[in-house]
Order: C-alpha cells, then sequence, then structure tokens
C-alpha cells in the first residue's frame, strides 16, 4: 500500500539562512512523520539533522511543525494525510535552529534553573515521607511532561514577542511552579514567585498550550488558572470565590464517580509541618 | 593546566566525568557532587530524554509497604533466581540491601510516587518477585526517576549559584555531547574526548575520574525497545581503555513487542495482554502455544483450548494456558513459527484479544496498550489483533566492576547501570533495573569521590592523544563515500537480529562472525557528506565502530557459552549445565597484526558468601550448582 509522497523540508543553519527543499519519498503503510525523515536520511540527504531519541512518544524529542502545526513528528502518522498533499516539515519558530529541524531549546533549560526547587520539610527523614493519593494526584498530572517543549513554542507570549523572553518562563515552567505550590510537602511560598519573577500575568488563558500537549495535560485549566486564582487569592474576589465552589463541586462528582475519596475527608496524615490549608488542593 | 596547543579543540578540566545523563549517571553526578567534586555531565541526548524515560513498572526495593513480610534477603534471593544464579552476589547483595535507600531519598528530591492507604509509598507485583515490591508512578515510572534527578542536580546548580554566582560553576551538563574516547596516562585515567552534536566542535576533558553511565545496546538488533543512544558506547570505550566486559552473550529478549507496522517496531506490548485472556496465534489461525509446552512445564499448563480458556475464572481447577509460559519460551515458539514460515507479513505472529474480550473489557483493563496501538500504529486492539515479535530489551552483560565502588581494573574508570555487568547474571527481572541504576550510581560517584581524595598526583592528556582521537574523528570527512553509513547499520542489525537473536545455534553465529569481520573492514570506509554541525551521518559513522564491537563480543561469547541460562537460548545445547555456572565469560580487546581485537576468556565465578548462601535451601540450590560446591552449605553441617 506504498505510495509517493512529496514533502518539504526546512534546511539551513544557525545563520538563520535557508529554505524549504522539496523531496519525493515512498511512504509504507503505517508510518509517522519521522520514519520518512529517517528514510529521507538513509537515501537522499545523509546529513538532514533530526532530533530523536525514543520514538514512542515518551522523550519528548522530534518537536517540529507539521504544516504549521507544533507536532510530536514520532506521533504523526502519514495516514493523516492525503496522498497527494505536500506536507511540510519546518522547525520550532519559537527558537534558534541549530541546523534543519534541530532547533536550540536551551531557553528552557535557563527557566528551568530559575524556578526554585523543591523545599522539603525539616525534620522529615528519608522514609518518613506521610502523602495521600488524593493530595498528589494534581502535581502527578503535571509530572506527565515529556519537556517536548511544544507548549514553550507555540504560546503566543514568546513565539510572536521575543523581547518577552527573559521575563516569562512560558507554561511548562509555571507548570512546574504550580506543580511545586501543590506539592503536599513543599515548604515554600510561590504565589509571588509566578506572578513577579515568572511572568504569570503575561499569560491570558488562550488554551494554546493545553491544545498542543501531547500528554493531555490540562495545563491551562489545571495548572495556569488555578495559579491565578491563589495568587490574588490573598483578597476577597467574588468571582475567584464563585469559581473555586463550581470547581469544587465539579470535583466532588468526579471523585464519587470514580470511588476516590472526598475532598472533605481528612485522609490519612500527611506529615507535612504545615497547616491544612497551604498543603490541601485549591477549593480545599 | 588545561593544555592548548591543539587549535581546534576547545579545553576544560574537571574533577570526575560522567559519561551518560539516564538513572545512574545523574545519580554518580549528584554523589560526586555532594562529595566536593567539580563534575561534567556528558550527555549524548537533551538533559532529561535519557532512555530511562521508557521505563513502564516501577523501581523494585524492599520498603515492605505493602506486605511487611517483604526484607533485603527475599529482594536478593528472587534477584539470584531471576539471574539463574550466575549474578555477582556482592552486587545483587549491595542492590537488595541499599534500593530502599535510594528509592526514599528520590522523596526528598521532590519525587511523588503512587501511595498506599496509609500516605507511604506504594508498590506492586512483578513477575518474579515474591511480594509486591515495585514503586511506581502509573506507568511512567522512569520519566518520574529521570525527572527527578534532573530537578536535583538544579537544585544543587541553585546551591552553586546561590555561593559563586555561577550555576555551572560546580556541575555542568554538556549536553548532546558524544564522547569518542578516553585518555589515560600510563594505566590511568586522565580525560576524555568528544564532540558537541550541535556544532561539532571538538572538546577535550582532562579530568582523573570518569564514570560509565552509557546504558545499553539495543541499536545493534533490528527489533529493540531500546531508543536511539543504545549503542554501546560506553562498553566500546571501556574495552578500548583497557576494561573488560562480562557476560555479554545475555541479551534479555521480550516476547512481545511490535512488529507492525514499521514505525514502532521492537515497542514493548505488556504480558499483562496475554495475562487478560490475550492468545497468539499464526498465520494459519492456530493457537499455536498448545504445541510447545516443554515437558518440566506440562503438569502446569492446560492441554486444550476449553482448559486454558477456563483458567481465567477459575485458576483453582483449571491449569494456565500456555501462552502464559515463561517469557523465553514464548519468545522461543514464535521464534520458530515465523522460521517454519507461519509468521504474519511483518515477521511476526498474532496476539488477538479482540475476538475473545469485549470492547469494554479491553479499554478499561489494558488503557495504554490501547492508547498506544491507536495513536503509533493505527490499530483498534478492540476490533483487530496485533502482530507481535521478540524484541531486543535488555543485555545484562557490561563492564566488569568492583562491586563496591564500582571501579573498572583501569584506576579512575568507574561504571554503573545497564553498562556495568555482573548484577543481573543471565537474566533481569522486572523492576531491578531502574533500583540498579541508584544503588550503583551513587556508588560510582562515592567510588570516584574516594579515588580522587587518594589520588598522588593528576594524569596528564598528551598533545598526540589528542592529535591522534581528532584525526580519528575527521577520518569520515576524508573518505569519499563508498560506503553508506545507515546501509551498514541496517547490515549490522540484520545480522545480530538473524544470527545471534533469541535462539542461537553454532553455525549461525559462526556465519554472523564472519559477516561481522566483513563489516569491520567495511566501516572504515564509509563517508559522509556536510559539515560537522548536527550531521546525523557522521555521528552515525562514529557509532558504527562501537556497535561492532559490542556485537563481536556478543557473538563470541554466546558461541563459546555452551548451554541455556536466562537471556541465553541455544538451540543446539537447549539445557542449563551447572558446570557452566562457575564459568563467567569476559572481552578484552588486544593488540592484533591487524589492530584491536575482541579476545575472549573463562574467569570463575567467586563463591558466594556462606551467609547468603545459607538464605537458599539446599533442595534449591541443587538445581543450579554441581555436588562439590554444596559442602559448605548450613544443611550439611551436621546441626
Amino acid at each position: 500500500m506504498g505510495y509517493r509522497a512529496k514533502f518539504e523540508v526546512w534546511r539551513g543553519d544557525s545563520s538563520g539562512e535557508g529554505a524549504l527543499q522539496p523531496f519525493d519519498v515512498d511512504v509504507e503503510e503505517g508510518e509517522v512523520v519521522l520514519d520518512i525523515v529517517h528514510r529521507l536520511q538513509a537515501t537522499q540527504a545523509g546529513d538532514l539533522a533530526v532530533r530523536w531519541n525514543c520514538k514512542a512518544g515518551k522523550c519528548g524529542s522530534c518537536s517540529a511543525e507539521v504544516n504549521g502545526r507544533p507536532r510530536l513528528m514520532c506521533m504523526t502518522r502519514m495516514s493523516t494525510f492525503e496522498e497527494n498533499e505536500t506536507i511540510t516539515i519546518t522547525p520550532l519558530r519559537t527558537f534558534p535552529v541549530i541546523r534543519d529541524l534541530v532547533t536550540d531549546v536551551d531557553f528552557n533549560y535557563v527557566k528551568a534553573r530559575e524556578v526554585p526547587s523543591f523545599a522539603p520539610p525539616e525534620g522529615v527523614a528519608p522514609g518518613e515521607y506521610r502523602m495521600s493519593q488524593v493530595d498528589v494526584d494534581r502535581p502527578q498530572e503535571f509530572r506527565k511532561c515529556i519537556e517536548c517543549y511544544l507548549c514553550q513554542n507555540t504560546c503566543h507570549v514568546v513565539r510572536d514577542h521575543e523581547d518577552n523572553k527573559p521575563e516569562f518562563a512560558g507554561p511548562r515552567y509555571l507548570m512546574r511552579i504550580a506543580e511545586l505550590d501543590m506539592h503536599p510537602l513543599d515548604v515554600r511560598n510561590r504565589k509571588e514567585d509566578a506572578q513577579e519573577e515568572h511572568g504569570l500575568g503575561y499569560c491570558n488563558i488562550t488554551k494554546c498550550c493545553t491544545e498542543v500537549c501531547p500528554e493531555h495535560i490540562k495545563i491551562t485549566d489545571n495548572a495556569l488558572i488555578p495559579m491565578k486564582e491563589r495568587v490574588v487569592d490573598r483578597k476577597y474576589d467574588p468571582l475567584v470565590w464563585l469559581g473555586k465552589k463550581i470547581f469544587k463541586r465539579e470535583e466532588l462528582e468526579q471523585r464519587e464517580a470514580t470511588g476516590q475519596r472526598s475532598l472533605d475527608d481528612a485522609g490519612p496524615e500527611n506529615g507535612s509541618p504545615l497547616p491544612a490549608d497551604s498543603i490541601g488542593p485549591v477549593g480545599s | 593546566m588545561a593544555d592548548t596547543s591543539t587549535p581546534d579543540v576547545v579545553h576544560h578540566t574537571y574533577d570526575v566525568l560522567v559519561i551518560g545523563a539516564g538513572g545512574a549517571g545523574l545519580r554518580a553526578a549528584i554523589e560526586a557532587r555532594m562529595r566536593g567534586k567539580r563534575v561534567a555531565i556528558l550527555s549524548k541526548s537533551l538533559f532529561g530524554k535519557a532512555h530511562t524515560v521508557m521505563a513502564e513498572g516501577g523501581i523494585a526495593a524492599s520498603m515492605g509497604n505493602a506486605n511487611p513480610r517483604d526484607n533485603w534477603e527475599v529482594h536478593y534471593r528472587d534477584t539470584m533466581r531471576g539471574g539463574k544464579f550466575l549474578n555477582n552476589w556482592r552486587m545483587a547483595e549491595l542492590h537488595a540491601k541499599e534500593a530502599p535507600q535510594r528509592v526514599w531519598e528520590l522523596e526528598t528530591y521532590g519525587a511523588l510516587f503512587d501511595r498506599t492507604p496509609e500516605g507511604k509509598i506504594s508498590q506492586r507485583n512483578f513477575g518474579g518477585h515474591q511480594f509486591p515490591r515495585l514503586a511506581h508512578v502509573g506507568d511512567r515510572t522512569g520519566l518520574e526517576l529521570i525527572r527527578t534527578l534532573q530537578q536535583k542536580i538544579v537544585s544543587l546548580q541553585q546551591e552553586d549559584h546561590a555561593r559563586t554566582g555561577d550555576y555551572e560553576s560546580d556541575l555542568k551538563v554538556f549536553h548532546e555531547f558524544t564522547v569518542t574516547e578516553l585518555f589515560k596516562e600510563g594505566d590511568r585515567i586522565a580525560g576524555a574526548f568528544g564532540y558537541r552534536r550541535p556544532t561539532g566542535e571538538y572538546l577535550c576533558f582532562h579530568a582523573p575520574a570518569v564514570v560509565l553511565a552509557t546504558g545499553g545496546i539495543g541499536k545493534s538488533f533490528k527489533v529493540t525497545s531500546n531508543s536511539w543512544e543504545y549503542t554501546g558506547d560506553g562498553h566500546a570505550l571501556a574495552l578500548r581503555a583497557g576494561a573488560r566486559l562480562i557476560n555479554m552473550e545475555f541479551v534479555q529478549f521480550h516476547p512481545t513487542g511490535m512488529v507492525w507496522p514499521p514505525s514502532v517496531k521492537g515497542i514493548l506490548v505488556t504480558e499483562s495482554v496475554r495475562g487478560d485472556g490475550g492468545v497468539l496465534k499464526n498465520s494459519e489461525g492456530e493457537r499455536f502455544m498448545f504445541r510447545y509446552i516443554p515437558d518440566v512445564f506440562r503438569e502446569q499448563y492446560a492441554t486444550s483450548e476449553d482448559e486454558g480458556d477456563r483458567w481465567y475464572d477459575d485458576a483453582d481447577n483449571n491449569r494456565r494456558p500456555p501462552e502464559l509460559l515463561p517469557r523465553d519460551e514464548v519468545a522461543r515458539a514464535i521464534n520458530n513459527e515465523v522460521k517454519e514460515g507461519r509468521g504474519s507479513p511483518a515477521g511476526g505472529v498474532y496476539l488477538d484479544i479482540a475476538s475473545r474480550r469485549t470492547t469494554e473489557f479491553i479499554r478499561k483493563r489494558l488503557p495504554s496498550m490501547y492508547h498506544q496501538f491507536k495513536e503509533l500504529a493505527d490499530v483498534d486492539i478492540t476490533t483487530e489483533p496485533m502482530e507481535v515479535g521478540p524484541t531486543c530489551h535488555y543485555v545484562m552483560g557490561g563492564v566488569e566492576v568492583d562491586p563496591d565502588t564500582a571501579s573498572t581494573v583501569v584506576p579512575g574508570l568507574f561504571a554503573a547501570g545497564e553498562v556495568a555487568g555482573g548484577m543481573h547474571g543471565s537474566n533481569r527481572l522486572g523492576g531491578n533495573s531502574l533500583s540498579d541504576l541508584l544503588v550503583f550510581g551513587c556508588r560510582a560517584g562515592a567510588g570516584a569521590a574516594d579515588y580522587l581524595d587518594g589520588l598522588a598526583g593528576v594524569p596528564a592528556v598528551t598533545d598526540e592523544a589528542v592529535d591522534a582521537a581528532l584525526a580519528e574523528s575527521e577520518k569520515p570527512f576524508s573518505v569519499r563515500g563508498e560506503e553508506n553509513a545507515y546501509t551498514l547499520h541496517q547490515e549490522l542489525q540484520q545480522t545480530m537480529n538473524d544470527l545471534v537473536g533469541i535462539i542461537r545455534r553454532a553455525d549461525e553465529m559462526e556465519m554472523a562472525l564472519k559477516r561481522l569481520a566483513e563489516l569491520r573492514d567495511r566501516i572504515p570506509r564509509v563517508g559522509v557528506t556536510g559539515g560537522r554541525a548536527y550531521n546525523p551521518g557522521w555521528h552515525l559513522a562514529m557509532d558504527l565502530r562501537n556497535m561492532l564491537v559490542v556485537s563481536q563480543c556478543i557473538a563470541m561469547a554466546a558461541l563459546e557459552r555452551q548451554e541455556s541460562r536466562g537471556g541465553h537460548t541455544r538451540d543446539d545445547y537447549p539445557a542449563m549445565d551447572e558446570n557452566w555456572r562457575r564459568e563467567l565469560l569476559n572481552c578484552s580487546l588486544v593488540e592484533g597484526p591487524e589492530g584491536p581485537q575482541v579476545e575472549l576468556a573463562h574467569q570463575p565465578q567467586p563463591a558466594m558468601r556462606s551467609d547468603l548462601f545459607d538464605l537458599f535451601e539446599l533442595d534449591e540450590l541443587k538445581k543450579y550448582y554441581t555436588g562439590d560446591e554444596l559442602g559448605g552449605h548450613r544443611a550439611d553441617q551436621g546441626v
């Protein structure tokens, strides 16, 4: 069931010079875009640069833009395209090109380093950490992140505005702050961090990050919006109050459906030295 | 001081180089840094992308959270049984004793494991483990491990920044950096050489201690669950530096990897598919496993489809279906069906759960498998069978190390994780890999720090050595395109897959060695196009020589070991032989008339310490040991 497909692949280098190079290439049944790139390497362009590791959607290395959409190439099946369609692959637009489809993603490592690390509770020995599943569920969702940087690439705050990069950590690292804030045993107050040091205020919740996440993490709804709520939580805000009520009711219904414990249950002692209101999830 | 006489090379000086940024490498770097050493991590991929992220099941550690009867002694026994008593017993002992501490400390780095109702770390059942023992995070435990260690590295860099004003003053990650050569002065390690992938720039590191943590060798096989990095770099670097590899004949093949479509060839299909009712069929629609029940298992396995099917609902009054035979038996059967012409079009067999369970059942019990096939293969496993076949999964063999310090015979060279050999004997238990990374990664970091504390004078890297390493890396650019690196890689993978794969025979392995020798002549003729910056053709040309030498080690050791044990199955020697349990095979590189050649040698397996020996019952030991080895057991000492 193989056919000959038309591809256009961006070739260029760190000078910024480059152009789309056309290729005619065989496609076999069941292949993904990364297979085609590998075939190009093996048969037509031995030096075509592409970054990849696991080819199983687990490492987040092969991010690129396929027909303008930020995607993992290993998770983009050829069967999602028409056989007569020209498929265009370009590097992530938000980051500087190293060569061909490979971009310099060090921006993300710099941002990662600016987020203060997990602050463990004092006086709790290794092996003595106690946390209930209901409390780790929410930060665990964010730890599914494979750091493909598709959210960082697609977020318009930095995609279209290079000058915002110094002030804005991007969805992945704002989510990291939310994750630490929701960690049942983290002792650092991170609310001001997010707003003042990492640019949470730039986010206007357009949910572009959530749409491109290959792990289907609800970045906006579950990390960024709750973080914004927590920042304003110190003052009375009727809208936030109402939002939390609604959120709590929905969550309770969902928990009943899945057999999880209610948020109102005290749950087992989790060993945290912090008062309950600073370790529970939003709404508790 | 760094030597700058070679203009094309940038020089750096560190105390410890850690090559590899998976679980073992990061844990080693953390340990060395916390012991006051300046550390560079040299990572072939981006920081945080290591193969460790592929691990799903969990980390084996006898914390006793799920069953308080679990302890290190039970874990030790399970590990030795899994490895058919070929394991380095001291490594297995240290591993079983220290794994809980290594897991608990991850929580102090910020890890979030799944919890028990009491709020402790949850532990799950796994093959070969007597009690629920695997700390886990759903089916993405490896990702949690790598991210936790990555974030601990960042946390240490933040401490350094607070003190020195520089995040990278004491601990720096050079990612997308490939090491091509190790340097020595006399016998001792002096540094390493390599290139930055993005720029092609050459770097020389001056450092008296090097920790190899490069993982495995799976990319030498056509069908593998391993990722791009697994080209045996550390194995080859160790050989070239004068260290020895042991147990290289033991390669773990998982019976069910995906084989179709090509894009996903080798990716694991969990055993739970069969546990939940999936059956294996050949191209004639026959449930062939009933023809493959070996005599030793005849009592425990169903002989009719009806009985096998009843077992799922009534395990007490029926025998298990033969699809649930041990992995090596199933892999052997699949292999034989394909060889005899009853395979699927893509060279596997069919794993069918669609015709046996409802859509609702499959989606509820096997959500990740449903997702995996749907997203990667466009196969709906609720309506179509899967195509599966054995996939190269893990190498038990590796660099021979001292169990306590992870040091090799080369002073200053250490190894930990999959690249090290001995811990798992002839076969690794699931879950024992992630714990291995942590326990021996930590020990390697400590071993390197201790070595430096006792070191008199820092070995120097010579200009000649740097020039030679540079020339070697430059070679593919001066060759004019006779051979294609991608083509040679495919031939190497095909050779290993077909001739030194799951089932082995002397004549096939001799043929493999012949083909490998031919490849050895052709690899130096690989030419590349383009420049040095991010040039995958060039990178593959350099990786090929590592894959070749590792493949030679595997084939030579496999040809020599005339028995079947764990991850080494001989068609011509199908039985386990207790005399071979005492024999280890090692590989080293010796200078020959035509350049360095792999040399194979026998070495004795050290006898187990008596208190560890006594942890087993004599009847069990009799299955593995020769009579004259059993004399020291407690049962023999006339109580």
